[in-house]
């Protein structure tokens, strides 16, 4: 086993590093754009809204291997001419933000209405509410649930194996293919996968302490 | 862009799309249930004295919530037969890792739902002299379906999405039969709307339906 790992090391290797490097894409983009599309669920006009809430309910009520497929073979009518990688990552990036952004609604919303009013007899405007009042809080309270999609996200990265990117998962399976060493390979991945959710959440709950200090 | 569309070839084979989607169906509902069995059992044996039963159900569910689900739909469908069990077809093989899968998710639920039980409760129970047995059956298993019922409809429903997942073990469920048509037609925009627009409406049924259920059973605290 550990010499067929050894033989098989360049595409394990290569295989991880584009899983990290998915799941870092996706979850980057994925919360930058949702907390933006929180805030718009919150304070947008209503049309604006009104979009946003579709997309939202939309995306969540798709699986996110149906988006990926989607993504996958759609960008190239499109005329879009993107590889597997671009369009998984986007397919992905784009669920991410629909969870991000209804849990940044949530967040906000659940900021006592008074800590605004407080902002604004200070004499705030509108971004310096948001920056300084706001925001702050609401992605505390956002934290633990966001480690979970952000877990979630480093999961769903396999998904992107079923287009064809190379990443862990499918690296592994060509190992496998070559050496038939099945359980071997699977509990070997299943214990990276583990290590590196593991890692996540672990971290997550240290800047969770860190950031304990604050109560409402 | 040129692009023609070009509905009645997804007509013509919307009998995959609908066939696959009650299969989905079908799977997420018998791994609810198996999941619910299997979550029970370990969320008691997580709340044991014992160390030996603690131990394993606390490694088990820890191990399949940080697996991904792909990883585990191929770990049984290709690392079962190397075991010596080969009497599973593909159907089996996911539905048995989605129950799995379902399981470990609702350990943690009843878990909560376990400790949300008023103490009051089970020496009422006590009280009157139920045995352990009997405080589990007419005590605290229907107040504890009623806590869980809103996280079992919202387990229900994303189970169902993750069903999809089957389709890269060649289960025929919705997304296997739009990739079906998919390639035979070439047809991309119109079978993948298709399939994302069953998925949501499937959703969207589900979740009226199961609220209607929530009003009527789930409890108010």
């Amino acid at each position: 086993m550990l010499n067929e790992a050894w033989r098989a090391r360049y595409t394990l290797l290569g295989g991880l590093l584009t899983t990290l490097e998915i799941s870092a894409l996706v979850i980057v983009l994925g919360t930058i754009v949702g907390v933006l599309i929180g805030l718009g669920l919150c304070y947008g006009a209503r049309p604006l809204r009104w979009a946003l809430r579709g997309y939202v309910d939309i995306i969540r009520g798709i699986p996110s291997l149906v988006l990926i497929f989607f993504s996958f073979y759609g960008t190239a009518l499109l005329g879009l001419n993107i590889s597997a990688f671009a369009a998984g990552v986007l397919a992905l990036a784009a669920f991410c933000a629909a969870h991000v952004g209804e849990l940044t609604r949530g967040a906000v919303q659940s900021i006592p209405h008074a800590q605004t009013d407080a902002a604004r007899s200070i004499g705030l405007g509108f971004w310096g509410r948001l920056a300084y009042a706001i925001l702050p809080q609401a992605l505390r309270r956002m934290l633990p649930a966001w480690v979970n999609i952000a877990a979630e996200m480093v999961k769903g990265s396999t998904l992107l194996s079923l287009i064809g990117v190379l990443d862990l998962l499918l690296a592994t399976q060509q190992a496998i293919a070559r050496t038939f060493l099945i359980i071997q390979f699977y509990v070997a991945l299943m214990v990276v996968y583990f290590a590196i959710n593991f890692a996540i959440s672990r971290v997550g709950a240290a800047v969770e302490r860190r950031m304990a200090y604050v109560r409402f | 862009m040129r692009y023609n569309f070009n509905w009645p070839v997804i007509w013509r084979n919307s009998d995959k799309l609908y066939n696959g989607l009650l299969l989905g169906l079908a799977i997420a509902v018998v791994a609810l249930l198996a999941g619910c069995v299997i979550g029970i059992l370990l969320a008691a044996c997580r709340q044991s004295r014992f160390r030996v039963l603690r131990l394993p159900a606390t490694v088990f569910v820890e191990i399949v919530r940080n697996t991904p689900l792909l990883l585990l739909i191929f770990f049984v469908y290709f690392g079962l037969p190397e075991l010596g069990i080969t009497a599973f077809d593909n159907v089996q093989c996911f539905t048995v890792t989605l129950a799995l899968y379902a399981g470990a998710y609702l350990t943690e639920v009843f878990r909560a739902g376990l400790a949300a039980i008023p103490v009051a409760y089970i020496e009422a129970g006590k009280a009157i002299g139920l045995t352990a047995l009997q405080r589990g059956r007419y005590v605290v298993l229907p107040v504890l379906f009623r806590i869980v019922l809103p996280s079992l409809s919202s387990a229900l429903i994303s189970l169902f999405k993750d069903t999809a997942l089957a389709a890269a073990i060649g289960v025929p469920e919705l997304t296997f039969g739009a990739r079906w048509i998919n390639v035979n037609t070439f047809q991309v925009l119109e079978t993948w709307t298709m399939a994302a627009a069953l998925y949501l409406a499937t959703c969207y049924v589900l979740a009226i339906a199961l609220r209607l259920l929530e009003r009527r059973y789930a409890m108010v605290r």
